[in-house]
């Protein structure tokens, strides 16, 4: 399985990390893709911080257990990476993809001599002039379809606009500002 | 063809409910199988199933209202974990010696206490003496398809008994996984429809049921039990046969992944077991003779079959994800190996006690196993037999 990408989220209880590993999920299934897509379930509370896996490949998945080598890890939030050793096994040749406003030096200082590529988004930002209230799960989901190149930023598209109408259905007035979140983050995220 | 879809287990097993249309659902909510009986409510308040949902306080209430409706000739169906199978102990017993197929979905979970919510299979083990067929499921594709084929088997007239079909707590009953689907119109066929022999509401023919049963019947009907789940094994690969022709998919009493020239092997069940699948690829990529035995019929046991399929191993290492506290090993375990000696087969075994209370197990966790599998097969020295795996020293 050496098409296999294993990716893995942290955020904190209630900013849609485990959704966002789930739309990612459908997002590649919809490509044709094998994929698994699961929380790490805790105590779950507001703010608490979470962890939830994908795994994506060409060819059906067997393996029944958490990820502990990722090829990309996404940081929903910054105030864990003092918290969490969010590069834990983090494949080198890999990337990391941070929702912050922080350089490029100050992301890098938390991340314990990380020399893969470091991503930024300020998803915060994209969230606000697109929706008006703060969901970074949004903006997350399309940094790591960009970073990890699963698919194509058209095919996603696409795909993201029949699962918002499917998940938003009871207030469809929300759809297009997350279609413009997600345009604007696959524009907005940058190595660092 | 089939309908390519991505659901998670309790998804999966909701759906195969759906499908199957039975006449009553009763459920109480427990983590992690909440989630089926509330995916099913929604089903019957949108009008997609004509079943009975009796909302009970308590699971005691579920099995008691299955084991009403089924002796009533109805088709009754529940879900439950851990200390909700726990509290429908005294019921569970009822059930199966008044030979009523209600069919459970039980997502595996560790029996309280200390309180844990994640996945063992305590609760599951705690009832393998109750009289149920149990069917183990690697995944939701494994959860969806042995709920299709549950009612076959119960209902059969040589079987009438009550059937579990288990899946792992969280590890699939919460991942989003690729599942193929069978058209709504292709289940109804193969499920078909119950009709019981004997049943309270036939007023051609009053019966009672579950009446005084002392010195003079009660071992002759647990014979019975007895001889319906002897019975069952071919009644199981029978259905399983069927349902391959229809789906292409091939179920049998246990999966033997690469066993051929196996040398050492794993005999695990559930999500274990694809988890071991990928340790044997890499290890086989190495050159080790791995192999791997996937329980999926646990009760009845294939004593016999699995004793033949392990007769070529050098050395063979079975997976327990409950511990028996008995001092001598889990149920599994004691199952395989009494299956080995029967058939007088002797092949060096250790048990492994692994996973307890949702303990990661990973690839790297049975390829350990494997290795220590190897020094046996090397030394022929068995060394401490009960074994734990993924425990801190």
């Amino acid at each position: 399985m050496s098409d296999l990408i294993e990716i893995r989220w942290h955020g904190r209880g209630g900013q849609g990390a485990k959704t966002a590993s789930l739309l990612l999920a459908d997002a590649a299934f919809n490509t044709g893709k094998y994929i698994q897509g699961f929380p790490e379930y805790g105590p779950e509370r507001m703010g608490a911080p979470i962890t939830a896996y994908n795994r994506i490949s060409d060819s059906p998945i067997t393996v029944h257990s958490n990820i502990y080598e990722p090829n990309y890890v996404v940081v929903v939030d910054d105030t864990l990476l003092d918290a969490v050793d969010v590069t834990a096994g983090l494949k080198p040749d890999g990337a990391i993809i941070i929702n912050s406003t922080k350089d490029g030096d100050e992301l890098r200082s938390h991340l314990k001599g990380y020399t893969g590529k470091v991503y930024r988004i300020d998803a915060r930002k994209v969230s606000m002039e697109t929706l008006g209230k703060y969901f970074p799960n949004t903006p997350m989901l399309a940094a790591i379809v960009k970073v990890s190149g699963i698919m194509s930023e058209e095919a996603f598209l696409e795909d993201m606009i029949g699962s918002f109408k499917h998940k938003f259905a009871k207030k469809p007035e929300v759809i297009d500002g997350n279609m413009k979140a997600l345009e604007m983050a696959l524009k907005e995220v940058t190595e660092v | 063809m089939g309908i390519r879809e991505r659901l998670s287990g309790n998804e999966a097993a909701a759906i195969a409910m759906k499908q199957i249309n039975p006449d009553v659902v009763a459920a109480f909510p427990i983590t992690p199988s909440t989630e089926i009986p509330q995916y099913f409510s929604t089903f019957v308040s949108n009008g997609q199933v004509d079943t009975e949902f009796v909302a009970v306080e308590s699971e005691h209430s579920a099995m008691s209202a299955c084991i009403g409706a089924e002796s009533a000739g109805a088709r009754a169906m529940t879900a439950t974990s851990a200390n909700g199978l726990s509290l429908m102990w005294e019921m569970i017993y009822i059930a199966s010696s008044l030979r009523l197929p209600i069919v459970m979905s039980l997502v595996n979970r560790a029996v309280s206490g200390p309180l844990n919510i994640h996945n063992d299979h305590s609760d599951a083990m705690g009832v393998r003496d109750a009289g149920w067929i149990m069917l183990f499921s690697e995944n939701n594709q494994e959860a969806y398809d042995n709920l299709l084929m549950a009612h076959r088997i119960a209902e059969h007239k040589d079987v009438m008994l009550p059937l579990m079909v288990c899946q792992d707590g969280f590890i699939t009953s919460h991942s989003i996984e690729n599942i193929e689907l069978l058209e709504d119109e292709k289940v109804k066929a193969f499920v078909g429809t119950y009709h019981p022999e004997h049943y309270l509401l036939n007023d051609k023919e009053p019966i009672a049921v579950g009446p005084l049963d002392l010195q003079a019947y009660l071992f002759e009907h647990k014979f019975q039990q007895g001889l319906a789940m002897k019975n069952a094994k071919k009644v199981i690969a029978d259905v399983s046969k069927e349902f391959e022709a229809l789906t292409g998919r091939k179920y049998e009493f246990f999966e033997k992944y690469k066993m051929d020239d196996a040398e050492q092997v794993i005999v695990c069940m559930n999500s274990t077991a694809g988890t071991a699948k990928a340790a044997v690829d890499e290890l086989r990529a190495q050159g080790i003779k791995a192999g791997l035995l996937k329980i999926r019929m646990f009760r009845p046991f294939p004593a016999e079959e699995v004793a033949t399929a392990l007769k070529n191993a050098k050395s063979i290492a079975v997976l327990d994800k409950a511990d028996s506290l008995n001092g001598a090993g889990g149920a599994l375990f004691e199952d395989t190996i009494s299956g080995m000696y029967v058939s007088n087969i002797h092949v060096p075994t250790v048990n492994y006690i692994y996973g307890i209370g949702g303990r990661d197990t990973t690839v790297n966790d049975i390829k350990k196993v494997y290795w220590d599998l190897q020094e046996i097969s090397n030394t022929g020295n068995i060394g401490n037999p009960y074994r734990y795996l993924g425990l801190r020293g």
